[in-house]
């Protein structure tokens, strides 16, 4: 049974109630005292967010000082549950303009009541696209108090476009310049081993479009990935033009692109949402161009002296740059002295998180700093030595740069108007999580 | 820009109440609308506004959108306490159903399928039934979801109106989301009902396929998982099938993805093409791994799937097992899942890889997953034969690191391995030996303790090792006793010196003598027969070859596994259990729809099915109709989630000082259930009058199947023919989830006394601190009624018999029962107070005399009459109070039947 929710509740870390709303009969009105008394009160906080507790089972998300506690006592699908979570989250920061907190609840509960009304029925969670949802739910929040109350006003074809089949967009959009803005961030993973090998490494990749285009256009996106491109070669019958191709391990879209198309065409079709929205996320794990090498070694020398060296290499083009490069480096707990020379940037030991913080603002490419410390640990006698080094972290953009190699070849816009459009492309690669054993 | 309704939780003078009252009145909109807002926010924080019921609803009748569903709000939760005033609301409700306004039109529709008041349910039906036809389709999506509301608070009512055909007219409206919403209730409605109602035809399911295209995400989802019971004709149409859903792989939406994995894979078994399979295994892995770039929530449920999916079909992630490493941040619950599948995954191909990411888990912080790391490559080592070796080596590498936790637990992963592979890898035993002293935990103690007795014969100082833990005998846990009895026999028999005799009599001592552990003692025992008759047999036995283990690393019975796979993505998947085992909703047929059902011409329709349910089958003419109710009773009985044999021993412990009386009776096992969980919000409460050494009792026994601890209970019963009220309060400890109480509760007679004729209807309240009064019905049997000192001379008898007038006699036939034997029904019928007097034999018939008295001195006397063995029992009943005869012929009945 597709049914996401018995009951959601709101809750402050305190385990406050801010909001709740119960969709069905079958559990208690006071859930949350279960969930208080044997989650939240307990060390299993954080060790399962998917919890049964007598005859009602508890999925739980935690997000910035909010718990969200979904109720249900049927089987019901708890992905569904959690993606409705968030995307009621996404929905909410919409609303209020960004934050999602405690105060963001308490300052506008009249209007969270009001969507938690609209986007979930008897547990379905029905349309939670908030660009169609403000067409009729409108309050302080979104529009000036002090116009005409808004919301008395029937809007004409406000329940045609919740229910339709493009339920993300709205008609009759103009704007005087049309203009696309597409976004290609990539996140790099990386696990590599102290040796230097590489364990395990993924990019993540995400197109975020912004498009301010007047009435119904027909987007229609072309990569340089290998899959389109030899569907395209084939369709035109004439071999595929040399240059990089990309293999895409796996891609998902937004709902507005039709599945059915790229599945036979292998085309990226669609008609956008207006503003902002995420059209498509994509997964690489062959030939990913590392942006940065890490090389650390570690010394121990006797029992309170250490001596770490760690040489960072950035292996993208000369002319490119990083942004914020953030190294980590964990010490042990025992930490009393350090002392530092780096080649490049600024360097600092956080006690609160155990970490030598190595930071450089502008890093070019084709270069590698280094940073050599000394630690001095105090001497423990008792206690063993832990065995457990955690990895070395680092964080890091790189704009105009794409691990995957991926490039837009096309993005085509077509409206029955014919007007002409802009279009912008940007590319930007980050670390995701990006750790190296040492 | 932001709201600032947190201004209307601030609570400012002391009489918030009429204050509210009074704004609520105001002439002013505005003033109304804040003082709402502050009623919801009082709401929402918990306090208690019930209290301005007809003031909120006088506010209903607006212009104001907003207003109006914050009103609608307040109505959702309280009309349930004030079903009274609910109706109030009623009018403007039917009058907004017809708004020109579409988004009102649906609101009041929704709104009022969320309210449970009969009387509003009654002006529903109306509305709902334009709904369904209405022009625009949000408000037909909206009425679509409402048949499904109607249908759990009143079912008969869905079917009497012709709601369900309504609704599955909708599966072709031209609009999406109206499909969608039409089959998640549709769906819904067929889980609760037994009678076919929601069946998909090989038309329906291409129509619904064509929908998918179109729907939003959560649209798709109610489709796939309502299409995923749809069992394909043949290995084509599953191919068909598979086509048009496989692009739904590519959603954004992981509920989309999980869904289609769940129909595709439900499919795939019909598929018998190799290369189609292999085809769509490929195609399946990967979107499964890109769940697991979500939320850490979500690739915890993905994880879980995969899990069962690994098992099912290894193929599909058999060359992915590096996505399953773990990140340094990863949630700890994210951690041990992904450990899970790289064990399930581990290869001769991959297992190099495998351990160097065990070893590095093993080193890290949290003590649980390091554990598990260190498991993982003990199984690693008993499912691939030909990595043993290696995996043996990395668990020596870390035990020389002398981590306390690691050590332990390498030694327990050793003890099986040693199993798995005997006389391979003693050699290692040297270095385990070394750890001896560190080792703390029973587990580990005992594992090293079989190995030590396992191997004694190569082991040079093997007694010395066992003498170590000897000295601690009495203080060590059960477990390792055990072992030690164990090791010491095995050392004793291969090496029968000196020593090891010495110790095997010290054991043996302990053992027996000195311990109160009967497991302990019985074993002991059985080796010292054994050795002192037959030390060769006991060598067989002892020393036996032990059967090798395999490696069953949680898998799976196939027949769960595929339950599993079928409710992918559900809770189900989630705790790897079937729904039945956690869901405790009963489905709701009520005895209406079950007649409508026997006359549309099924004749396997349970007609008596009401009645037999609620008592267990009696006569053998019942016995067809429970069996055609089989696929209910897995769900009745999954009812109470607590055993009750453990429950009422817990019960018994925490009321035993409550309870004045002995009260071994009170866990009497077959109370009957008053209160059933279901209608109990887990609750439930069993309950019976009970005579005990001349007082009346109440037995009961409550269960708490909620989640909640429950605290506070207290007990009322309302006025009654006797008069039985509680002499003290109830006295029930608090309940902890899953647990039980029984209690009994002394009574007394004629206190609240009700008018009228006499009946038996007990009228019970029962209320805790977490939950709303729970009311239920009882039946007085009279015969808890009936005084010691009921037995009555001969003569007494006869004089009272003639001075009571004939029409103070009263007769009933009980055609069905009868009596084997006089005697035991004496003895049944002595044993509730009622005395014999004298016997006859009137031709072939048994004439019985007795003699019974209630309190107030109100005797019966009674005259049983019946052939031995052949049903039919007469009894007539002579009393001063004729018209307690009723309730005295119940209580023969049930006494003669017990």
């Amino acid at each position: 049974m597709p049914v996401a929710a018995s009951a959601v509740y709101f809750l402050n870390l305190r385990g406050d109630v801010l909001i709740n709303r119960l969709y069905r009969d079958d559990v208690g009105g006071n859930m949350v005292d279960a969930f208080r008394m044997h989650i939240m009160q307990t060390k299993d906080l954080g060790t399962c967010p998917v919890r049964q507790i007598g005859g009602c089972s508890f999925i739980y998300m935690r997000i910035s000082n909010v718990y969200i506690v979904i109720v249900v006592s049927s089987n019901a699908n708890v992905a569904c549950a959690f993606k409705f979570v968030v995307e009621a989250v996404n929905l909410f920061k919409s609303y209020f303009g960004g934050a999602f907190d405690e105060d963001a609840i308490r300052n506008n509960f009249v209007l969270i009541y009001e969507l938690l009304d609209e986007i979930m029925d008897f547990g379905y969670p029905q349309n939670l696209s908030p660009e169609i949802l403000k067409l009729y739910i409108t309050q302080e929040g979104v529009r000036s108090p002090f116009s005409s109350k808004p919301a008395d006003k029937p809007v004409p074809n406000a329940t045609l476009q919740v229910t339709g089949a493009v339920g993300w967009r709205r008609e009759g959009l103009s704007y005087k310049k049309n203009e696309v803005f597409l976004d290609i961030v990539e996140s790099v993973n990386l696990l590599m081993s102290s040796k230097g090998s590489v364990l395990h490494c993924d990019v993540t990749g995400k197109v975020l479009m912004k498009c301010f285009l007047s009435g119904m256009p027909d987007l229609k996106l072309g990569l340089n990935d290998k899959i389109g491109l030899e569907k395209e070669s084939q369709l035109k019958s004439r071999p595929a033009k040399s240059g990089k191709t990309i293999e895409l391990d796996d891609v998902t879209f937004h709902q507005c692109v039709n599945l059915t198309r790229f599945n036979s065409e292998k085309t990226v079709s669609f008609v956008p949402p207006d503003g902002e929205f995420e059209l498509m996320k994509y997964r690489i794990t062959e030939s990913v161009n590392l942006p940065f090498r890490v090389l650390p070694t570690i010394k121990e020398l006797g029992r309170t002296r250490m001596e770490v060296n760690v040489k960072v290499k950035s292996v993208f083009g000369a002319k490119m740059f990083a942004l914020g490069v953030v190294i980590k480096i964990p010490v042990p707990k025992q930490t009393a002295k350090t002392s530092f020379q780096v080649t490049s940037g600024r360097a600092k030991y956080n006690p609160a998180i155990d970490c030598l913080v190595w930071k450089i603002r502008k890093f070019p490419g084709q270069t590698e700093p280094t940073l050599s410390a000394e630690v001095e640990l105090i001497s423990t006698m008792g206690e063993k030595k832990s065995s457990t080094r955690p990895p070395i972290q680092m964080e890091f953009q790189v704009p105009m740069f794409t691990a995957s190699g991926l490039r837009v070849r096309f993005l085509k816009v077509w409206e029955k108007s014919g007007y002409n459009t802009v279009e912008w492309v940007r590319y930007i690669t980050k670390a995701g999580s990006y750790e190296i054993r040492s | 820009m932001s709201g600032h309704d947190s201004k209307y939780f601030s609570t400012t003078k002391k009489g918030e109440i009429p204050e509210l009252k009074e704004e609520l009145n105001s002439q002013y909109k505005d003033k109304r609308k804040d003082a709402v807002k502050k009623v919801i926010a009082a709401m929402t924080v918990g306090k208690d506004v019930s209290s301005l019921f007809t003031d909120v609803v006088n506010c209903m009748q607006t212009e104001n959108l907003e207003l109006k569903k914050l009103v609608y709000l307040y109505l959702i939760n309280y009309a349930k306490s004030q079903p009274d005033l609910a109706i109030l609301a009623v009018n403007t409700f039917v009058k907004d159903s017809q708004d020109p306004n579409p988004l009102i039109r649906a609101l009041a529709v929704r709104t009022m399928g969320c309210i449970r008041v009969d009387k509003i349910t009654e002006y529903l039906c109306d509305p709902l039934q334009r709904c369904l036809k209405d022009d625009d389709p949000y408000v037909r999506k909206t009425a679509a979801i409402c048949v499904a509301k109607l249908y759990d608070i009143n079912a008969e009512l869905v079917e009497d109106r012709g709601f369900l055909d309504s609704l599955k007219d909708l599966i072709s409206d031209n609009n999406p989301m109206v499909v969608a919403n039409a089959v998640a209730a549709l769906a819904e409605i067929q889980e609760n009902s037994t009678r076919p109602i929601f069946e998909i035809t090989s038309n329906t399911l291409s129509k619904l396929l064509t929908a998918l295209n179109e729907c939003t995400e959560w649209g798709q989802v109610f489709i796939l998982d309502a299409l995923s019971r749809y069992k394909a004709e043949d290995a084509r149409e599953a191919e068909n099938i598979v086509e048009r859903v496989t692009p739904r792989l590519q959603h954004a939406n992981c509920a989309v993805v999980l869904s289609a994995v769940k129909m595709i894979l439900q499919q795939m078994e019909l598929i018998t093409s190799t290369d189609v399979v292999r085809n769509l295994c490929k195609k399946m892995a990967p979107p499964l791994v890109t769940l697991l770039s979500a939320e850490p929530e979500i690739q915890y449920v993905a994880l879980r799937n995969i899990n069962l999916i690994v098992q099912k079909r290894p193929t599909i992630l058999a060359h992915e097992i590096k996505v399953f490493f773990c990140k340094y941040n990863d949630p700890i619950y994210v951690k041990m899942e992904k450990l899970e599948i790289m064990i399930k995954l581990a290869s001769d191909r991959n297992i190099d890889q495998v351990l160097l990411e065990f070893k590095e888990y093993a080193t890290e912080v949290d003590v649980d997953f390091v554990r598990k790391a260190v498991r993982a490559i003990g199984r690693c080592a008993i499912k691939l034969e030909r990595a043993a070796e290696r995996c043996i080596s990395v668990l020596l590498e870390l035990i020389k690191i002398k981590v306390n936790y690691v050590v332990q637990e390498a030694i327990i992963v050793i003890k099986d391995i040693f199993r798995r592979y005997p006389n391979t890898y003693e050699s290692i035993i040297a270095t385990l030996c070394e750890s001896l002293d560190t080792l703390d935990e029973p587990e580990a103690k005992a594992s090293m303790i079989w190995i030590i007795g396992e191997y004694a014969e190569r082991i040079d100082n093997a007694d010395e090792l066992l003498e170590g833990f000897l000295e601690s005998f009495p203080e060590e846990p059960a477990q390792v006793q055990l072992q030690l009895l164990t090791a010491a026999v095995k050392l004793f028999l291969k090496k029968p010196t000196e020593g090891p005799q010495q110790m095997i009599q010290a054991v043996l001592n302990n053992a027996t003598v000195e311990t109160d552990n009967p497991d302990l003692r019985d074993r002991a025992y059985i080796y010292w027969r054994l050795l002192s008759t037959d030390p060769e047999a006991a060598k067989d036995v002892v020393l036996a070859e032990k059967p090798v283990i395999s490696d069953d690393s949680n898998q799976l019975d196939p027949t769960l596994l595929d339950e599993l796979l079928a409710n992918i993505a559900t809770l189900s998947s989630v705790y790897h259990k079937p729904p039945e085992a956690f869901v405790t909703r009963l489905k709701t047929t009520s005895l209406k729809t079950e007649d409508d059902y026997s006359e549309a011409g099924y004749s396997e329709s349970p007609a008596h099915a009401a009645e037999s349910s609620a008592s267990p089958p009696s006569s053998s003419s019942n016995v067809p109709d429970a069996a055609s109710r089989q696929p209910d009773q897995p769900l009745a009985t999954a009812a109470s989630p607590v055993p009750d044999l453990i429950g009422d021993l817990i019960g018994l412990d925490n009321s035993n000082s409550l309870v004045p009386v002995d009260q071994p009776a009170a866990a009497s096992p077959s109370l009957p259930v008053l209160l059933p969980a279901s209608t109990g919000q887990g609750l439930q409460i069993s309950a019976q009058l009970v005579r005990r050494d001349g007082q009346i009792f109440y037995s009961l026994l409550f269960e708490n199947g909620s989640p909640l601890l429950l605290d506070g209970f207290m007990i009322q019963f309302n006025k009654n023919t006797f008069g039985l009220a509680a002499v003290g309060p109830l006295q029930v400890p608090p309940l902890q989830p899953g647990t039980s109480a029984a209690t009994l509760l002394p009574m007394i007679l004629f206190k609240n006394v009700a008018p009228g004729p006499p009946n038996s209807l007990l009228q019970v309240a029962v209320k805790n601190n977490q939950q709303p009064v729970w009311y239920f019905n009882d039946k007085i049997s009279l015969h808890v009624f009936f005084t010691e000192d009921g037995r009555m001379e001969r003569a007494t008898f006869l004089e009272t018999w003639k001075s009571l007038p004939d029409s103070n006699e009263v007769l009933k036939d009980y055609p069905g029962l009868v009596i084997n034997s006089v005697e035991s029904t004496l003895d049944k019928l002595a044993a509730s107070n009622m005395f014999f007097i004298a016997k006859r034999k009137n031709a072939n018939q048994e004439v019985l005399y007795l003699s019974a008295k209630i309190p107030q001195g109100i005797p019966f006397l009674t005259e049983l009459t019946a052939a031995l063995g052949i049903p039919s029992v007469k009894c007539a009943v002579k009393t001063p109070s004729p018209e307690l005869a009723p309730l005295f012929f119940e209580a023969m009945e049930s006494l003669l039947k017990s």
